[in-house]
């Protein structure tokens, strides 16, 4: 069969994503691609408890950090990783509508997660928390930033995907590339976990 | 059909766009070699400024820079791109695959270190080079004014993308790709090296990236991690560093050991000699490797308990490798040796490498380590673990691997002639500096007094270096000499026992015809004893499937070095900084989106044509 080819419910494999020697190595590449992907954060968390206490010249943690509406973010994200698992159920069962609606949401809840954190940056500088007011501002933009970063990086690769494969049923080709997604976007999640406890509940409880 | 939309297209365009290993690797050989050469250069304008006292050739701000980017161009754009050219051109012969797992990802890892390294050495032009030495410790890296620093910052970090890639596509191609009955514990011990050095790659680089990032925040967009004023801490830098660098040194020994086992092994027509043990030597060094990285911090002032258990895990390390030096000299006994050039190497390696395990252990005891820290002391310890080993290595597995790279036998009088005055030369440059080191020179400093009686053994160590240039030069003539004179050898010049010589000369593109069935360690040796002229085919012969050229790559790299230049003068240029950081994102980015966009599934060799083809090149 050819990679390209659409996949019927008859001819369709247990797991399309690794169905294929490319697709096996993409799977595997990119679980490894995630363990470089965790020693990176942990080198920026453990900058940032390095220094989450150097406020240089800007406020403290715990008189800036809002936790209503940081937990509202993480609410948001943790649903978005409730709906990539159920588009990738639906991908496993050649359900190509419902894994591109699934896709969608969690295209709109990365969005809105974003959005959250965009407003809260900008808070925060009003009230004088800035890259450059001392350490802390600069581990903490630094730490965040780069989770944010990897959120934006994400909805733009779904759009890429979902675009481009509109209109299209499911391939051994295109298979590991949502399922390559969906990896992507619970490691992403995974982190603002940790961001959540070690940046936040710890900023504020000093 | 492939081969004929191949032919029209001139050969330039082939390099620039192939995805096929053996051209990777033969490109990372190339330029690595060139940069070798550069970082060369470099070591003996220091060795000139160094010769006699108060010499005042080459002082203060310009001895910096070189000195940071002779360390820098050795270690990044040097080694670490050579032994990326021979993984590429050996390992997937080695374990019978066709190509490596990710092969577009690959010549763009490639792509990514060449631009990062012109990126870097463009800085000579512009205004001036590095000068806080390749360690860029804080606050010297973070003050240093000019553009310098930025250049080190942007090039390794780019360079650094490529590696990582790298490292992460030859691990997949190791664990996924194995011909058929090539089970872990038969893979050749050089397979092995690239496999926990490419695991290695994959944990310490992300901190380096981390690290240059922090690095380049503070510098172009003021941020404070290092600045004591605002509540920063130099020692996060040093932490960070280390953390990436001692892995990073057994990145790079590790291979060299992979080379020195096949070399001593076909040299001594023998088995190697206790292959697991090997095995979990490199696994266990690898592993060990992560924990230790203070022991560069001893006099940092991280207390005794930090430095006593550093220094424990440090002499930790000596165990698998003396088990190693135990093996290859077993594997000797007893064997009948062929003193070849590559033999000669490695050989010349074992004891060499022995003396600077010895100085690292001595440095690993944290209180002596009081007195050698900074001192060329440190500097003759990692002369020889680099240079007399993993350079020594390099060189072996050049007069080794040159008959399967490139068809031709380099010339073994003339390979004599490199190593003797090489090995030499080296011993006389190095041995003498860890005396230098124990009467109290410091490292990195430009010039010394006449009373302090260092005259002497730095004229030694002078006279040393020109002797390893005269090496170098003769290896060149070498090669030009090899490539003039274009006698082909045959698929298996040494009496190979790994795969990688049981194919014809030269490599076919599909490297193997029919994928081979593995029957146990040195695969093709057993076959030899078995008395088969080949392998034993594991399918019939068939359809190939190949990956597509693709110039994305290429592309995608000049995108990310223009915004490296956007970067470095941001600080300093503002708007057209600016617009070439947009415009080079924007390019990487675009290439990455078309990537995505455009569907390749590759093409397929067609068995008739295969056939045809076979019955050309003969075994
Ligand atoms: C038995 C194994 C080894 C031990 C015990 C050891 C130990 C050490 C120690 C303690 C230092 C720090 C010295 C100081 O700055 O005061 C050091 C420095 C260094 N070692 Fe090793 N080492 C070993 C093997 C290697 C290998 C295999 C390499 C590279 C291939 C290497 C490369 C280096 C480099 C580059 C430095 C200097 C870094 C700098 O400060 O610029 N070492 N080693
Ligand atoms: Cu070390």
């Amino acid at each position: 069969m050819d990679v390209g080819e659409r996949l019927t419910d008859q001819n369709f494999p247990e797991s399309p994503e690794k169905a294929t020697l490319e697709g096996k190595n993409k799977f595997l590449g990119f679980w490894l691609f995630l363990g470089g992907e965790t020693v990176l954060f942990a080198t920026l968390f453990g900058t940032y408890l390095g220094l989450r206490n150097s406020f240089g010249k800007g406020p403290e943690a715990s008189e800036i950090f809002q936790l209503p509406m940081v937990f509202a973010a993480t609410i948001i994200l943790l649903t978005s990783s409730l709906t990539s698992v159920y588009a990738v159920l639906a991908l496993k069962e050649n359900r190509v509508k419902q894994m591109r609606r699934w896709f969608f949401i969690t295209l709109l809840l990365g969005l809105s997660f974003l959005g959250l954190e965009i407003y809260e940056f900008v808070e925060y500088v009003h009230e004088g928390h800035t890259f450059t007011s001392g350490a802390f501002g600069s581990a903490f933009y630094t730490l965040v930033g780069f989770h944010g970063g990897h959120v934006l990086f994400g909805c733009l690769w779904i759009t890429a995907l979902l675009v481009r494969n509109s209109g299209r049923g499911l391939t051994l080709y295109n298979a590991p590339k949502y399922y390559l997604f969906a990896l992507y976007w619970h490691f992403v999640d995974v982190v603002w976990v940790f961001i959540f406890t070690v940046v936040y509940l710890m900023g504020k409880v000093g | 059909m492939s081969n004929a939309h191949a032919a029209n297209k001139s050969v330039l365009w082939d390099w620039l766009t192939t995805v096929d290993h053996k051209k990777i690797g033969i490109l990372y050989l190339v330029s690595g070699g060139f940069f070798f050469l550069v970082g060369g250069l470099e070591a003996v304008l220091i060795r000139i400024q160094l010769m006699n006292p108060e010499m005042t050739f080459l002082t203060g701000n310009l001895y910096n820079q070189v000195l940071t980017m002779h360390g820098t161009t050795m270690i990044f754009l040097a080694a670490m791109p050579i032994i990326f050219g021979f993984m590429n051109a050996v390992v997937p012969l080695q374990i019978g695959a066709r190509d490596v797992a990710f092969p577009f990802v690959n010549s763009l890892g490639f792509w990514l270190f060449f631009f990062g390294g012109i990126l870097l050495n463009l800085s000579w032009f512009l205004g001036g080079a590095p000068d806080a030495g390749w360690t860029a410790y804080a606050p010297l890296s973070t003050t240093s004014t000019g553009h310098g620093v930025d250049f080190y910052v942007l090039g390794l970090q780019i360079a650094g993308a490529g590696t990582l890639m790298g490292g992460i596509n030859f691990l997949v191609t190791i664990i996924n790709m194995r011909a058929p009955g090539m089970t872990f514990m038969r893979m050749p011990l050089f397979t092995w090296t690239a496999f926990v050095t490419s695991g290695l790659i994959l944990f310490a680089f992300p901190a380096l990236t981390i690290g240059l990032f922090l690095l380049m925040f503070e510098r172009v967009f003021e941020a404070n991690f290092f600045d004591a004023n605002m509540g920063g801490n130099a020692i996060i830098w040093e932490h960070i560093f280390w953390i990436f660098g001692h892995p990073e040194v057994y990145i790079l020994i590790l291979p060299a050991f992979g080379i020195i086992s096949e070399v001593v092994a076909t040299f001594s027509r023998k088995r190697l000699f206790g292959y697991s043990a090997m095995v979990f030597a490199t696994v266990l060094i690898g592993f060990l490797g992560f924990m230790v990285w203070a022991h560069h911090m001893f006099t940092v002032g991280l207390g005794p308990v930090a430095n006593s258990i550093f220094a424990v895990a440090t002499m930790a390390i000596a165990i698998p490798t003396g088990v190693k030096i135990f093996n290859w000299v077993f594997t000797m006994w007893g064997g009948k040796i062929r003193f070849t050039t590559a033999n000669l190497f490695s050989v010349g390696f074992i004891p060499t490498f022995v003396m600077g395990g010895v100085t690292g252990v001595m440095l690993a005891v944290a209180p002596a380590d009081y007195q050698y820290h900074d001192s060329y002391f440190v500097v003759a310890h990692f002369h020889y673990v680099i240079v007399g080993g993993l350079i020594l290595g390099l060189f072996s597995g050049l007069y080794y691997w040159y008959p399967r790279m490139f068809g031709l036998m380099l010339n073994e009088a003339l390979g004599k002639w490199n190593f003797w005055t090489f090995f030499i030369g080296f011993h006389l440059t190095f041995f003498p500096q860890h005396f230098l080191g124990l009467m109290g020179m410091p490292r990195r400093y430009f010039t010394y007094p006449e009373e302090f009686g260092l005259g002497s053994l730095n004229f030694i160590s002078t006279i040393g270096a020109v002797f390893m240039t005269v090496g170098t030069i003769i290896f060149i003539i070498n090669v030009v000499v090899t490539h003039a004179k274009g006698k082909k050898v045959s698929g298996d010049p040494w009496d190979g026992r790994t795969l990688e010589w049981a194919i014809p000369n030269p490599t076919p593109h599909y490297n193997f015809l029919q994928t081979p069935l593995v029957r146990g360690l040195d695969a093709l040796w057993i076959e030899k004893m078995a008395g088969n002229k080949k392998m034993t085919p594991a399918e019939p012969v068939g359809d190939i499937h190949m990956p597509n050229n693709s110039v994305l790559p290429l592309f995608m790299s000049i995108g990310f070095f223009i915004a490296g230049f956007g970067f470095i003068y941001y600080s300093s240029a503002g708007a057209p900084a600016l617009i070439a950081i947009i415009v080079g994102l924007g390019i990487g980015l675009a290439c990455m989106f078309l990537r995505s966009w455009i569907d390749d599934h590759g093409h397929h060799l067609h068995k008739e044509d295969l056939l045809k083809e076979d019955k050309g090149v003969d075994a």
